[in-house]
Order: C-alpha cells, then sequence, then structure tokens
C-alpha cells in the first residue's frame, strides 16, 4: 500500500525527517509514537500533500504511484485521509454541505455518479449513529464552535463517511474524554478491513488498548529510532523516550 | 502543490459568460450632450412636457457640479461628450408592442441570458421587463398583474399612461439636485421600470427587470420608481450584464422606492456587469443612486443586493425612516476580483420613533481588487428609541486585494441603541488544504468558503436567485487560486 523510502524533508533550511523508512501492507495498523516536535505531523502532512515543505530526499510510493507527485485533492480522491491534529473551522458551510461536497468528488474521481440524496442521508446519519453524535452537528458549520473532542470526532465522522484507504490519525486520542476514546476506537475498528490500512500518531498507551496496533514505531530527531509490536508501546510507557532514544545513540 | 499564498496570487483569470454582442439594427443618437439631445430625447419617448422641463432643470444644474472624488475608486475622467444618450434597437413603427413584434435575435439574446420572454417558456412566478440598451423590450405576465391592480411597465410608458404618479413621486426620494450622477440620470435616463402596488395588495409575483447594456459607446440610464401604497407587498429583483468590450461603459441609475404605511418592498439585486479583464481593461461604471422613503408608519423596505461585477461599483442603497416604527434593513454581497473597485454601502437615516434598522455587510475581495464599505447610520432628534445594528465582515482571498471599512454614525437622540461590528479574515492556507485533503480542488474549496462566508446575505435572496447568485460567486471567482 505504502512505501517510503530514506525519505528527508525540511522547512526552510531546518532538517525535520532525515532518513524515514517504512512500509505499510494493506490492513495494517501502525502507530507512531515519539517525543514533541520529533516530526510526527510532518509526515502526516507530507503524506497528504499539504504545502510549504520542501523533500530533500527519498521517495513515497502509494498504491504502485508515486505519492508525493499528486495534488492533495488527488490524493484525497485516491484514498488518502488526514484527520487533523488541528482540525480548522470553516464559517458558515454546514458539515454536511462538506461531506457531500467531499464524497461526491471523490466519487466522480472513481468514474461513479454523484451519490443520491437519499442514501447520502442514510450513508450520514448511520456514521453519525456509529460515533454516537448528535445529528444537530451536521447542520452546523464545520467545527465551528465545535469543543476540541468535538472536533476530533468529527474528523472521524469524515473518515468513516469518505471511507479511505489510507488513513492517517494524528494524535486524534487527544482531547477526547474516556468514554469519546471508547466510542471513536469502536468506530475506528468498524473501520478496519484487509484493504484499509491505518497510521496511528498518539502519545498514549491508552488507544493502543482499544485499537490493537500490528507495528509501533518510534519517531525522533526526525528518524524512526525504534520499531516493535504492540509490546513496544507498552514499554514505552514503562520507561519513556530517553530509553530509545539512548539505545539510539549507543547503536 | 496545494494553493499556496504565492499560486493564489498567480493564476488570475476570470470568465464572463454573458459578454456576447448581439449584431441588430440600432438607432442610436451620435455621441455628445446637450440641451438639444434632451429634447430629441423626450420627443423620441413621447413624453409629456412637464418631464422636458424636469430633464431640462436637472441637466442645467449637472452643469454646475463636479464629479464626486471622496469615493475609493480610480478613473480616469468620463467624457461625457463620447457618449451617446440612446440606443434602442430598430423598431418598424412606435406604439405599443407585442412578443411577436420583437426581434427574434432579442429574445435569443434573453433566453441566452436564461431569462426567456415568449409565453411558453417564461420563468414561472416571477413577471420580467426586459431593458436593453435605452429601451424597454417586452415585459411578461402584464395581463395577470393588471387583474391584480398592480401596474408594471416600463417607466417610458408610465410616463405616458400614468403621468399623475409620475408628477407626484419621481424625484420625490432622490431629487435631480442630489448628486452628480443622479442629476445626469434625471436629464437623460432613458427607460426601467414603474410598479404600483396600490391599497392592500400583495402582489401576486415576483417583479424583475432585467438591465442589458448591448450597444457600443453607450451610457444606460436606468430609471427605476416603486411606489407601494398602504399595507401592499412587493417582492422586486434586478438583474444586469454586458458585452466584453475593452473601453469602459456608463451606467449611472437612479431607484426610488416608496413605502406607504404598512408597506413592504423587497428590492433585490443581482449586479454583473461585464467586470473588465483581467488585466483591468474594460468594464462598466456602475454609478447607482438608490433610496428609499418609509414614508408610512411601520413600513419596511429590505435591500439585498450581490454585487460581482462592474469595473466600479459606486452605490449605497439607502433608507430615510420616516415614518414612526418603520424599519430598513440592507443585505449585501460584493465581490472584487482581478482589478475591479467597489465603494458600496447603504445610509439609514432615522427620523420617526422607534424605526429600525439592519446593516449586513459581507465584501470579499480577491487578485488586486479593492472592497470599500461605506456606510452611515444617522439618528435624528426626532427619532427616540430608534435602533442600528450593523455588521460588517470582509474576507481576502490572496494577499494583494484590499478591504476597507468607513462607517460613519452621527446619533443625535440619546434614546438610540447604535451597535457596530466588524470582522476582516483571509481565507486561510490551512482553511484550503482541508479542504483539498477532503478531496475539493483548490477553486471549489474557495468558492465553498466564500459562499459560507455569504450565507446570511443569500438567506434573504428569493430562493430561485439565491442558487443563481451561489453560482454566480463560483464563477466570478474562477482563477482566483492556483
Ligand atoms: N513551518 C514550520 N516552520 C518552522 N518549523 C517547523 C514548521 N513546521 C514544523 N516545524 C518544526 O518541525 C518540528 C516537527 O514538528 P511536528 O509538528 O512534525 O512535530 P510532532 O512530532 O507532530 O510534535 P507533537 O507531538 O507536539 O505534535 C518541530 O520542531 C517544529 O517546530
Ligand atoms: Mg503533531
Amino acid at each position: 500500500m505504502l512505501q517510503i523510502k530514506d525519505l528527508h524533508v525540511s522547512v526552510g533550511d531546518k532538517a525535520i525527517l532525515k532518513g524515514i523508512n517504512l512500509e505499510i501492507k494493506p490492513g495494517e495498523i501502525h502507530a507512531i509514537m515519539g517525543p514533541n516536535g520529533s516530526g510526527k505531523s510532518t509526515l502526516s502532512h507530507i503524506l497528504s500533500g499539504k504545502s510549504g515543505y520542501t523533500v530533500t530526499g527519498g521517495s513515497v510510493t502509494y498504491q504502485g504511484k508515486d505519492l508525493l507527485d499528486m495534488a492533495p485533492e488527488i490524493r484525497a480522491r485516491e484514498g488518502v485521509f488526514l484527520a487533523f491534529q488541528y482540525p480548522v473551522e470553516i464559517p458558515g458551510v454546514s458539515n454536511i454541505y462538506l461531506l457531500k461536497a467531499a464524497l461526491n468528488s471523490i466519487r466522480k474521481h472513481q468514474g461513479q455518479s454523484e451519490v443520491d440524496a437519499m442514501d447520502f442521508l442514510t450513508l450520514v446519519k448511520d456514521k453519525v449513529r456509529l460515533l454516537e453524535m448528535d445529528e444537530k452537528f451536521l447542520y452546523r458549520a464545520v467545527n465551528e464552535g465545535f469543543s476540541g473532542g468535538e472536533k476530533k470526532r468529527n474528523e472521524i465522522l469524515q473518515m468513516a463517511i469518505l471511507e479511505p484507504k489510507l488513513c492517517i490519525m494524528d494524535e486524534t486520542d487527544s482531547g477526547l474524554d474516556i468514554d469519546a476514546l471508547k466510542i471513536v476506537s469502536e468506530g475506528v475498528n468498524s473501520l478496519r478491513s484487509a484493504d484499509r490500512s491505518f497510521v496511528m500518531v498518539t502519545h498514549y498507551q491508552r488507544l493502543l488498548d482499544y485499537i490493537k496496533p500490528d507495528f509501533v514505531h518510534v519517531l525522533a530527531h526526525g528518524q524512526i529510532v525504534k520499531s516493535g509490536g504492540a509490546e513496544l508501546a507498552l514499554e514505552l510507557e514503562e520507561k519513556g523516550y530517553s530509553w530509545v532514544e539512548v539505545d539510539q545513540a549507543a547503536a | 502543490m496545494s494553493a499556496s499564498a504565492q499560486e493564489i496570487n498567480n493564476l488570475i483569470s476570470q470568465d464572463y459568460k454573458q459578454g456576447f454582442v448581439t449584431e441588430l439594427e440600432t438607432d442610436t443618437f451620435p455621441p455628445g450632450l446637450d440641451e438639444a439631445v434632451i429634447h430629441r430625447l423626450s420627443k423620441i419617448k413621447n413624453e409629456p412636457e412637464f418631464m422636458l422641463e424636469y430633464r431640462l432643470k436637472a441637466f442645467r444644474h449637472w452643469q454646475t457640479m463636479k464629479s464626486p472624488e471622496w469615493a475609493f475608486v480610480n478613473f480616469e475622467p468620463i467624457d461625457y461628450q463620447a457618449i451617446s444618450y440612446y440606443s434602442a434597437p430598430k423598431r418598424k413603427e412606435d406604439g405599443p408592442k407585442s412578443l411577436d413584434e420583437i426581434d427574434p435575435q432579442i429574445l435569443e439574446a434573453y433566453k441566452k441570458l436564461g431569462i426567456p420572454l415568449d409565453e411558453q417558456e417564461r420563468l414561472a412566478g416571477v413577471a420580467v421587463d426586459a431593458v436593453f440598451d435605452s429601451v424597454s423590450v417586452a415585459t411578461t405576465f402584464k395581463g395577470k398583474l393588471k387583474d391584480a391592480g398592480v401596474i408594471f411597465c416600463p417607466i417610458s410608458e408610465a410616463l405616458r399612461e400614468h403621468p399623475d404618479l409620475i408628477k407626484q413621486y419621481l424625484g420625490s426620494v432622490v431629487p435631480h439636485t442630489d448628486n452628480y450622477f443622479a442629476a445626469l440620470n434625471a436629464a437623460v435616463f432613458t427607460d426601467g421600470s414603474f410598479v404600483y402596488i396600490p391599497k392592500g395588495v400583495r402582489c401576486p409575483m415576483e417583479l424583475s427587470t432585467y438591465f442589458r447594456i448591448n450597444a457600443a459607446n453607450t451610457g444606460q440610464f436606468e430609471r427605476t420608481l416603486i411606489i407601494a401604497d398602504e399595507g401592499s407587498h412587493v417582492s422586486y429583483l434586478e438583474g444586469c450584464t454586458a458585452p466584453m468590450r475593452d473601453e469602459n461603459q456608463l451606467h449611472a441609475a437612479v431607484v426610488e422606492l416608496v413605502a406607504m404605511k404598512d408597506a413592504v418592498i423587497k428590492y433585490s439585486t443581482v449586479q454583473n456587469w461585464y467586470p473588465g479583464d483581467k488585466n483591468g481593461l474594460g468594464g462598466i461604471y456602475n454609478f447607482v443612486t438608490k433610496r428609499a422613503d418609509c414614508r408610512g408608519e411601520n413600513s419596511k423596505v429590505s435591500w439585498t443586493q450581490v454585487e460581482t461585477g462592474s469595473a466600479i461599483t459606486w452605490k449605497y442603497p439607502s433608507c430615510v425612516l420616516t415614518g414612526d416604527n418603520s424599519t430598513g434593513e440592507f443585505y449585501s454581497v460584493a465581490l472584487t476580483n482581478n482589478y475591479q473597485q467597489a465603494d458600496t454601502g447603504t445610509k439609514m437615516i432615522h427620523i420617526g420613533k422607534n424605526t429600525s434598522s439592519t446593516i449586513i455587510s459581507k465584501g470579499i475581495s480577491a487578485g488586486r481588487a479593492q472592497n470599500t464599505y461605506r456606510g452611515l447610520v444617522k439618528v435624528l432628534k426626532s427619532a427616540e428609541n430608534a435602533r442600528n445594528y450593523t455588521q460588517c465582515d470582509s474576507l481576502l482571498v490572496g494577499d494583494k486585494c484590499g478591504a476597507h471599512t468607513f462607517p460613519y454614525i452621527e446619533v443625535k437622540q440619546p434614546s438610540a441603541q447604535v451597535e457596530h461590528e466588524a470582522t476582516t479574515s483571509k481565507i486561510s492556507e490551512d482553511q484550503l488544504f482541508f479542504c483539498q485533503q477532503r478531496g475539493l480542488s483548490a477553486e471549489d474549496a474557495v468558492s465553498m468558503i466564500v459562499n459560507g462566508f455569504c450565507k446570511e446575505v443569500f438567506r434573504e435572496l428569493p430562493m430561485e436567485f439565491a442558487v443563481e447568485a451561489q453560482a454566480l460567486l463560483g464563477l466570478s471567482l474562477e482563477g482566483s487560486v492556483g
């Protein structure tokens, strides 16, 4: 699904990612952990096509194609979805309007007709129920006046409706209360399938208790300094990042 | 790559879909303006004597005036002797016209603009007066309106057939001495619509006028007068387009509204005159005086405008709130792209007791455009308990454009409550990226964000036109992002 090879990225003349290697197969869940400022969001942004970064080396292949060569909206239509760490507000544009426009642009790209109004409403209400949201959120302006947790849940609602192939979740758990974390996790689990992969950026084991990753990677100073199975996260929780960073320095 | 600030500024082109020219034989005056031209104009329109006198008085006054310079717009002085003051498609003979007498090419032109005039196809529930250059070429549903007692006809026809109403009301809201362009208009106006709604009548359909400039080197001097008698109710809409030409053309209009006791007038404008090309060449100068007099108690006038066209827009639809408990509203979306300039806003003059006014203005600038809101809220000593609420929001697309706000407030009555809120925002790269990440192109994203920004105003438009206005905004923004 996704191959990242020796990826180097900088902002201005500041190097942020310094040789990332990562391979993600269909159906896999990869958790990415690491200290603040280590480059996790940068990696999410680079994969989804945000401007302002310079790729100084390496490559990213998505479903056999050069991902870095695609416009951000093309990546989205090809199935790359980013649940933002800080979702933006769009005053005056209702959630449901955005969802419909987004879904139709993706369907059009895939050669499908526009979604039927009734089918769309059924789909959306279904997912709203899945995430235990109030239907009122559909008619409110995108994220305007939403609480931090509501914004995060709204991101996952969009993900559930757009059904992407590669789901990148940047700290979706931060800001969610205990109950919400459980509900959102169950929502994500229901999306798991053999041809859908997940990249979950998180700081906390708690999320991984609900959504069990196949792999855990530690990103520090722009590099993946350690990779392992689900148990690595538990070890990190216990020992902190200094343990792997020191480990890396010793290696 | 997504739309970075650089790219937003780069690709600026515009697609104007109404820019075609209709080839016709016309009766056109040679360029130039003097008293002889006014005599000729009045004669060709078969006007009563009092009208000629009114025009000449206005012309003499205009000659003593100077073109205003206070607005935040820039243009070369206009050579009024280089303009032709009358151009009309040739007709076999004068007199009342039916649809089959109209040149099929004109019918075709309106059809292309989405305004079919023939009996079978015309817009359901909307009566249309079609003004082509200096004359009205057709008015639909006249019979049905007549049954309701409503007069809806070209103003040139009203001059002949309802001279008493004209005498009583024309110039009573915007006097010929009001300002430079109003004086010019009073001297040389050619056509426009006349509406009279009798006492207690709720107009059975939307009324609308579609202004089309076709001829080159002419000015269009539109004059519209709407009178809503006691307890009556009317909703009126105007639309405007013009061909793409490299020369600037002048459209100097005067619109007067009179609302008597308990009457309601809703006046909506979708203005899409040719804005000029992406380098600022050509386009319409839209210099307009629009004013409503809420003469009676409990009367209400609501102006809603969506201004996307014109090289320069200079207009301030206003309400004089004379009657006690009368209400004035102004809802505006003004979008400027490329080198367009708009200086627009409103005046709310509170005279009667308990009068209230609401102003919602949304200005959008893209490209290198300048967009100015200029508004006056004036509360006279007599206006006890007057209230005003003003909200004035500007949205910038890119970083080469400008937004300016000049709110003037004069309050002479201590019990008045005047509130003013203003915001300026930019479409952020984060918003654009978010929308793109959901699969929308940058252009669709901008159009969606701008439409969201204008929502409070679109809500005020009659349904059919709200849809048109949204589509128009999308079109006018074409090329504003990369
Ligand atoms: N536009 C920018 N200009 C300058 N520095 C930047 C820019 N964007 C990111 N950085 C820097 O790059 C580094 C990585 O940032 P990033 O947001 O990817 O970290 P993160 O791992 O997501 O951190 P957190 O856990 O706090 O979310 C930080 O030091 C940040 O300050
Ligand atoms: Mg981050």
